[in-house]
């Protein structure tokens, strides 16, 4: 135990210092009742501001990085927003032709065509799961030649094919290949086709869209993910004391991680909503502006491409789950750069 | 309760600054680590409290072999001692209070459960009427004895001060003195590395001296 040698003002300071029982490690005396504290100190606690973040939010690299998270979050939603546009259109075409089959009935020498219609749709007809069937008329047929024939045509004179349109009614109860089967072996020159060419063709062309805009997230988050590393290593560079102080205070590397995750939650949150607002207010311009340029040539071409230019509902969830996804990535980002750093560090 | 064998440090490939310590800090004891500038004085605080690790030799730190330790446990072990820097370390956008309630709101306390200790510690440092500002507000000895506040808020077993008394005037310097020294009959391990002579004299107490890498003891 330390003595000390000159105790020329040890009484005057002994009292100055008195400590507090905080300090006393052993023998503390019992308290006989729970001390009122004192107004003073009332006083004091009622003047305490709020306790302060630990890391200095202005020391996060702030605007430029919640402009970045912004943009990245605008991108994806955008993203999302395009896929599901297509995929809604690609699902209505889909569903139109996976309802409809078609017997086409070929000219064959000798045998006469219409009754061989006549045949075939009764035959059709007779299947479960079929809704309605009919035979096209000569002039919807010839309609459908005109295009390419001209106007003023005679089909009994040409081996025009004939067609004959099925609407399903019940795809399940179907026999498809019974269907064919039963259809090209009683009726001559009849085949059956479900378009199923063209579902596997849209099938594959709104994977591809899916995929495409899959891969457009992967690079934007990609990004978004590199820049909240950079911008952590900065924040970290330039908190180096506040990091070094809390070290020797005693803190865990998940504590110091906290502090700065919390920041770049927040950042991820406000950059995150902004685009994701931007991306709605983009969808509904474009929406209206479709509807406003009906009648137009490109809006016109635009509508029967994909019908409706609006995005669904799983689109504006889709929007949220990007919001969601850029707030965590970046918060989550932070943490383990800054948990790595911390590695690195001691 | 800290124990040193043999150690030895050097910085990267150059030469050995401290060769062969072996000593112990006890439990409650008081002592002073003197020597000239650049002795090592401030490494060996550093080594004292794990934030150097020695290049040979072995520390134990309660009981703890620090060339064994994990990482982990580093946070723990260093709640048990108070460090005080030359440069006080305190950090600037935090009130004088909420710089001393640091290292509580680090272990994950609550405001209202710290907040009347706080408060008692600051005004028995001397600082009542300064917790509500800002450290580039306060004078060289006022930062001073908030750091001090800051290292004894936790109540922690051993004490480091590096040059506690380097920017305070003597009045100053022997009032904190008489609080390390109030401290350690309380029971607290105080280090105090100082090349302040007249620091030394005004206490009975043992010595550390670091002088070309070497340690004498004078008990």
């Amino acid at each position: 135990m330390a003595q000390t040698e000159n105790n020329d003002d040890e009484q005057a300071v002994a009292v100055e210092v008195k400590p507090p029982n905080r300090l006393v490690r052993k023998k503390r005396p019992k308290k006989k009742a729970a001390p009122k504290a004192p107004k003073t100190e009332q006083g004091d606690a009622a003047k305490l501001r709020p306790a302060a973040a630990i890391v200095p939010p202005q020391s996060v690299a702030g605007r430029a990085l919640t402009l970045v998270v912004a943009i990245m979050s605008f991108l994806a939603c955008l993203t999302v927003g395009a896929v599901s546009i297509v995929w809604d259109a690609a699902d209505a075409w889909q569903n139109d032709l996976v309802r409809e089959i078609t017997i086409q009935i070929r000219p064959t020498e000798g045998v006469d065509m219409l009754r061989e219609i006549d045949k075939a749709v009764a035959l059709a007809q007779e299947f479960p799961g079929i809704g309605a069937v009919r035979a096209l008329s000569d002039s919807e047929t010839k309609a459908l030649l005109e295009p390419w024939l001209g106007e003023g045509l005679e089909l009994e004179g040409l081996p025009v094919p004939r067609l004959i349109q099925i609407t399903v009614s019940d795809p399940e109860l179907l026999n498809l290949s019974q269907l064919r089967n039963s259809v090209s072996g009683q009726v001559t020159g009849a085949s059956v086709d479900d378009h199923s060419i063209w579902t596997s063709r849209l099938s594959a062309m709104a994977g591809a869209v899916v995929a495409g805009g899959f891969a457009i997230m992967v690079l934007v988050m990609g990004s978004m993910v590199l820049s909240v590393v950079f911008a952590t290593q900065s924040a970290m560079a330039g908190n180096k004391d506040v990091v070094s102080v809390l070290h020797f205070v005693g803190a865990e590397d998940g504590f110091i991680a906290r502090e700065f995750q919390r920041h770049f939650l927040m950042l991820g949150l406000k950059g995150g909503v902004s685009g994701g607002v931007a991306a709605i207010v983009c969808f509904v311009l474009v929406d209206m502006l479709t509807r406003q340029g009906s009648g137009q040539a490109g809006s016109d071409q635009v509508s029967a491409l994909l019908g409706s230019v609006s995005v669904s509902l799983p689109g504006y969830f889709g929007v949220f789950a990007v919001v969601f996804l850029v707030a965590i990535l970046t918060a989550l980002t932070s943490g383990l750069a800054v948990k790595a750093h911390l590695a690195k560090v001691d | 309760m800290i124990r040193f064998e043999n150690v030895g440090l050097r910085y990267g490939m150059g030469p050995e600054i401290l060769r062969d310590l072996t000593f112990q800090v006890e439990p409650q004891s008081f002592q002073f680590l003197t020597g000239p500038s650049g002795a090592g004085k401030t490494s060996l605080i550093r080594l004292l409290f794990m934030s150097l690790r020695p290049t040979r030799g072995l520390i134990k730190v309660f009981n703890r072999d620090l060339s064994v330790i994990d990482k982990q446990e580093l946070p723990q072990l260093r709640r048990k001692i108070g460090v005080v820097f030359q440069d006080f370390r305190l950090l600037d956008h935090l009130t004088t209070y909420e710089n001393v309630a640091l290292p509580l709101r680090v272990v994950g306390k609550q405001e209202s459960e710290y907040r009347s200790d706080v408060i008692d510690l600051l005004k028995w440092v001397g600082l009542g009427d300064r917790m509500h500002v800002l450290p580039p507000v306060l004078s060289g000895g006022e930062k001073q004895r908030a750091a001090i506040a800051r290292a004894l808020i936790t109540r922690p077993e051993v004490l480091l001060a590096d040059e506690p008394t380097g920017n305070v005037d003597p009045p100053l310097a022997r009032r904190l003195l008489r609080l390390f020294i109030e401290l350690n009959k309380l029971g607290t391990s105080v280090v105090i590395a100082t090349h302040d002579i007249a620091l030394l004299e005004q206490v009975d107490a043992r010595r550390m001296v670091l002088a070309d890498g070497r340690l004498s003891i004078f008990d």
